[in-house]
């Protein structure tokens, strides 16, 4: 369990890696959008090559961003087996066997696959090139309008970021219980599920005991530093636009144009 | 026949990754029945790794492991059996309690083991008595307990295993000197009750120096020094390069060697510096 990286953080210096994390908040949604939007393989093409352009830039190795396929790999198959079975209009593909598929529905198979396919790396490239508490920064300044609803962002932010920072320390601990346990002879490995329920209460409750003492350690180191929350707080790093944000807009803002033209104009082929 | 016997063992985390470390290199050791071995080393000499492989808790990524003669990795099936013979008792143990009752969290190992439940009982009793739990305590709920009676029951918990090898891991950290000195006398008493071997990892010389019959320095993933407290001890030296001091007490005597005084080196308790100097102030022999 050692090394699991959280929020699959991968370091450089790129230029996705210099953008305003709060743009590229908005220019991953604006393109996850955009992905549903597409409505033809040309429209999809646009915006796949734009991500292959920006897995280039990025520096993240395709290996490790075709890795992060691989959690949703079976939904995926799912949507492409049940697409290709489904589609019922169209002309059968093998009409001399039992096998009925149409061309259209191994297009659509073929489409929902490369959809998704899209929609996950190009999540995974943001979180790829932005570090989790960037995230939540971002997050904490874009929910920011929410507080005329007397909705407490900071805090939640906060909460947030200490939930990502205690996750490391918190799989340290488990891996120390189930050490502990193990040595006194706990088997976590063989008998049927309810064995294997009961078989974690030995780890469960003391990290749970140990998560609330934590919490209640780190509530105390905070407020001895004089943490009141949100209210009046001023940052170290400040967030500024700048003219790679305003240009990774504009080339968003062109493809949302693109993809308008290009849904419009072959909108016959699907 | 040695008890503990390490043939080359090496282990490698994330081996084959970037990052991988190794944690301890090619050591090779046998450790008699009867020891109460220290284990010496800074963090991150491998002391921590190298116990996690007497019980198989830890694969060596190369050489073999051999309890009472028998390599524990010939057959995984059994490597449970290995942790019933060899007990292991983490650092900060007291946070591995989680049962309703102290009796019960002590009988975890045992029942594991598929102890009846009259052998259950006899077994968590005089793991009690070994650590000095009041018996009226085995009623109560681990987390109503002191802190020290905590770090006690944590130890039962794996003496009440009747292992053949008692392994602590830094059993007095974190606690203060009287509770120290408490831990300390209850192992040594512990060992000579049932007789077993008994590796203790340990930051602090004097701890070690004042229970230990052998001391293992670790140093760089490897062993640096094995022997007995006094073989240790005379190569100060050596310990010091390696950034290890020999207790305060010795560090005295020897101070007093060199300026002429003639005491020997071998003192490695404050009593028995006291009692060594008062015999020479009385004019007698050190």
């Amino acid at each position: 369990m050692k090394g699991i990286a959280i929020g699959q953080y991968y370091p450089g210096k790129s230029l996705l890696h210099k953008m305003d994390p709060r743009v590229k908040i908005l220019l991953t949604l604006v393109f996850v959008f955009l992905i549903f939007f597409c409505k033809n393989f040309w429209a999809l093409g646009l915006m796949g090559s734009f991500l292959l352009i920006g897995m280039l830039i990025s520096g993240v190795p395709f290996k490790m961003l075709i890795r992060s396929l691989r959690a949703i790999l079976f939904i995926v198959l799912i949507t492409a087996v049940l697409n290709l079975f489904y589609v019922t209009d169209g002309n059968v593909l093998f009409p001399n066997t039992f096998i009925k598929i149409t061309d259209k529905g191994l297009y659509t198979a073929i489409f929902m696959t490369v959809r998704i396919a899209c929609l996950i790396i190009g999540s995974s490239l943001m979180t790829f090139t932005t570090t989790p508490t960037m995230l939540t920064d971002a997050i904490e300044r874009l929910l920011s309008p929410l507080k005329i609803f007397k909705i407490q962002v900071h805090t939640l932010a906060m909460m947030m970021t200490l939930a990502l920072r205690f996750i490391p320390t918190l799989m340290e601990e488990i891996e120390k219980i189930m050490n502990a346990q193990k040595a006194r002879g706990a088997d976590l490995e063989s008998g049927n599920i309810i064995d294997r329920a009961k078989a974690l209460v030995p780890i469960l409750v003391p990290l749970f005991v140990s998560s609330f003492r934590r919490a209640y350690e780190l509530a105390f180191a905070m407020e001895c530093r004089c943490y009141t929350g949100g209210n009046g707080r001023t940052r170290m790093k400040q967030m500024k636009l700048s003219w790679l944000d305003l240009l990774f807009g504009f080339a968003m803002t062109s493809i949302l144009a693109g993809v308008i033209l290009l849904n419009h104009y072959f909108a016959h082929l699907i | 026949m040695p008890i503990i016997s390490l043939k080359n063992l090496t282990h490698t985390y994330s081996a084959g990754t970037p990052l991988s470390v190794s944690a301890i290199e090619n050591i090779n050791l046998d450790i008699e029945s009867g020891e109460l071995v220290g284990i010496i080393g800074h963090t991150g000499s491998g002391k921590s790794t190298l116990v996690q492989h007497l019980n198989g808790l830890l694969k060596p990524t190369e050489g073999k492991v051999f309890i009472d003669g028998e390599d524990i990795w010939s057959n995984k099936k059994k490597i449970r059996s290995v942790r019933f013979k060899v007990g292991l008792c983490f650092q900060y143990p007291e946070y591995q309690l989680f049962e309703e009752t102290v009796y019960k969290d002590i009988s975890f190992g045992p029942k594991n083991m598929g102890m009846s439940k009259e052998e259950i009982d006899l077994s968590v009793r005089r793991a009690a008595d070994y650590v000095g739990l009041r018996h009226d305590l085995l009623n109560k709920s681990p987390f109503d307990l002191s802190g020290g009676e905590k770090r006690r029951a944590a130890i039962a918990g794996v003496m009440a295993m009747n292992p053949k090898i008692l392994i602590l891991d830094e059993p007095t950290a974190g606690l203060d000197p009287k509770g120290r000195r408490e831990i300390l006398d209850m192992i040594v008493d512990y060992k000579k009750k049932t007789g077993s071997t008994v590796l203790l990892v340990s930051h602090s010389m004097e701890d070690v120096a004042s229970v230990a019959t052998k001391i293992l320095v670790m140093n760089k993933s490897q062993v640096a020094m094995y022997g007995s407290v006094d073989e240790v001890f005379s190569r100060a030296d050596e310990l010091e390069k390696i950034n290890l001091d020999v207790p305060q007490i010795t560090r005295i005597f020897l101070g007093l060697r060199k300026r002429g005084i003639d005491v020997s080196a071998d003192v490695y308790t404050v009593n028995e510096g006291c009692s060594r100097l008062l015999s020479l102030l009385n004019g007698g022999e050190c």
